[in-house]
């Protein structure tokens, strides 16, 4: 019965996204907006907008993550659904999973998928792109855990936007430097591995545990 | 039994009490070896051979770093109790730890940057401690204000429980991925004093200082614990009794 809370939660996250192409696309259109006034405000030249490419591309998909975790639980925990995932008797644990798996598979995915087209706007060296494609993918479910335990702690709070941000992006420090700086070392034609796996190993060590502590925020959430 | 002090914990009267008879020693101690450490550090201890009289910063800039670095750990392992053992004092706790470790840490920022101005030519340096620094401030400030977000405190404790201790499995990720960065984009430009060791002459006003700060952030614990029993037992008996007198 447990195991089926997960691609329960998965399933109906991902019904969801396809039903309204809002929260599919709204994430990936601000990545576009942003990207596109980096240009406006830096100047349009070449080397400067290559030079700071990696550090803008990422920094860029951090506000994108963190504008859709701040909606991610917060129609669930409206209608009710989020009480009767945890009074099902089911593993809380596992459905948090599902929607930190579903979170990645709505927002990190496509946009992993279309990041070598934004980092062409911003004239960002070939050699960085498959660096690129492969820390924006294992980042973003980093992000994605991490999100969705910021918004665990808020959905029951009336004010928790600002809040969100404030609690997350101090937390996400380390997925910061370590997606830029892999890019950066692609760029400059070092090796890329060793960053690579310090960063998979951080994405495997918060996609097991953070749900344990997305579990008890919701809990936490329902009481209010 | 062994256990009493234990469950003693659970009793706000006799927390409120303790904390009072602790502070009637401990607050005019801490005075003492502040005043002494300041002098003493400020006036007395000879000046260094390079920076001159600008480094006696060190007085003030080290003690409240290692103490704000410090008061994190103690804010996640009160978190850490009240989550275990569901415990009123540990909740307390937790709560008065977030904004005395914001402002001990925003003053070691503070006096950092009126330190680097003279030494290093310059208020602000994106160096790896100074890097790290502002992110314990930010994530000070998100506990506290999480905190303050909820109406029910609770729950507010128990929120900011699983906060900061995700936070402490971060806070060493945290490090080493701005130590990282840190030697990534600038070599070490930027040296402490030339000197190896520091001298004995200023070592020890500079430890004297450092308990001095640690003793104060004990008072202003105790000092923020009594307040906040107060506040949420302000219906109780034992409180009114307190408040309207009759000792």
């Amino acid at each position: 019965m447990s195991t089926s809370l997960f691609t329960k939660v998965v399933h109906r996250q991902l019904l969801l996204a396809f039903r309204r192409p809002a929260a599919l696309l709204n994430p990936l259109t601000f990545y576009a907006v942003v990207i596109a006034l980096m240009p406006l405000g830096l100047g349009p030249e070449r080397q400067v907008l290559a030079d700071f490419a990696p550090g803008l591309l990422w920094i860029t998909a951090l506000l994108a993550s963190l504008l859709s975790a701040e909606t991610l639980l917060r129609s669930d925990y409206d209608d009710g659904s989020l009480e009767q995932i945890v009074t099902s008797g089911g593993s809380v644990y596992l459905a948090a999973l599902g929607y930190v798996i579903s979170h990645w598979l709505i927002t990190g995915l496509p946009l992993m998928l279309l990041v070598p087209l934004f980092s062409q706007l911003l004239s960002m060296p070939t050699e960085g792109v498959l660096a690129l494609v492969a820390s924006i993918g294992v980042g973003t479910l980093l992000l994605s855990a991490l999100g969705t335990l910021g918004a665990a702690l808020t959905v029951a709070l009336r004010r928790g936007g600002m809040l969100i941000s404030l609690l997350l992006l101090p937390l996400e420090v380390p997925v910061l430097i370590l997606g830029a700086g892999l890019v950066e070392r692609a760029i400059s034609g070092l090796a890329i591995q060793g960053l690579l796996s310090i960063l998979i190993g951080l994405a495997v060590l918060a996609v097991t545990l953070v749900p344990i502590a997305i579990a008890a925020s919701i809990r936490i959430s329902l009481e209010v | 039994m062994a256990w009493t002090w234990f469950h003693r914990l659970g009793s706000p009267p006799w927390i409120y009490h303790f904390a009072g008879r602790v502070l009637r020693y401990l607050l005019p101690l801490t005075l003492l070896m502040l005043c002494v450490g300041a002098v003493w550090g400020l006036a007395f201890a000879p000046p260094d051979f390079r920076q001159g009289n600008s480094y006696r910063i060190i007085y003030i800039h080290v003690p409240v770093s290692v103490v704000a670095l410090a008061g994190y750990y103690v804010m996640a392992i009160a978190g850490a109790v009240s989550l275990i053992w569901r415990m009123k004092v540990a909740d307390l706790i937790m709560r008065v730890a977030a904004p005395i470790g914001a402002g001990l840490t925003l003053l070691a920022l503070i006096t950092g940057a009126v330190w680097g101005k003279p030494t290093w030519g310059t208020w602000w340096v994106w160096d790896a401690r100074i890097t790290s620094m502002v992110i314990l401030l930010f994530l000070y400030i998100g506990v506290y204000a999480l905190y303050e977000a909820y109406d029910n405190k609770t729950l507010a404790a128990k929120a900011c429980a699983i906060l900061s201790l995700v936070g402490t499995v971060n806070i060493p990720i945290i490090y080493k991925s701005v130590d990282w960065w840190y030697s990534l984009h600038q070599p070490a430009s930027i040296k402490f004093t030339g000197g190896t060791t520091i001298d004995p002459s200023m070592l020890y006003p500079l430890l004297l200082m450092i308990s001095a700060v640690y003793a104060l952030y004990v008072c202003l614990l105790l000092l923020g614990l009594r307040a906040g029993l107060i506040d949420s037992e302000s219906t109780t008996n034992w409180v009114k009794r307190e408040v309207l007198g009759g000792h």
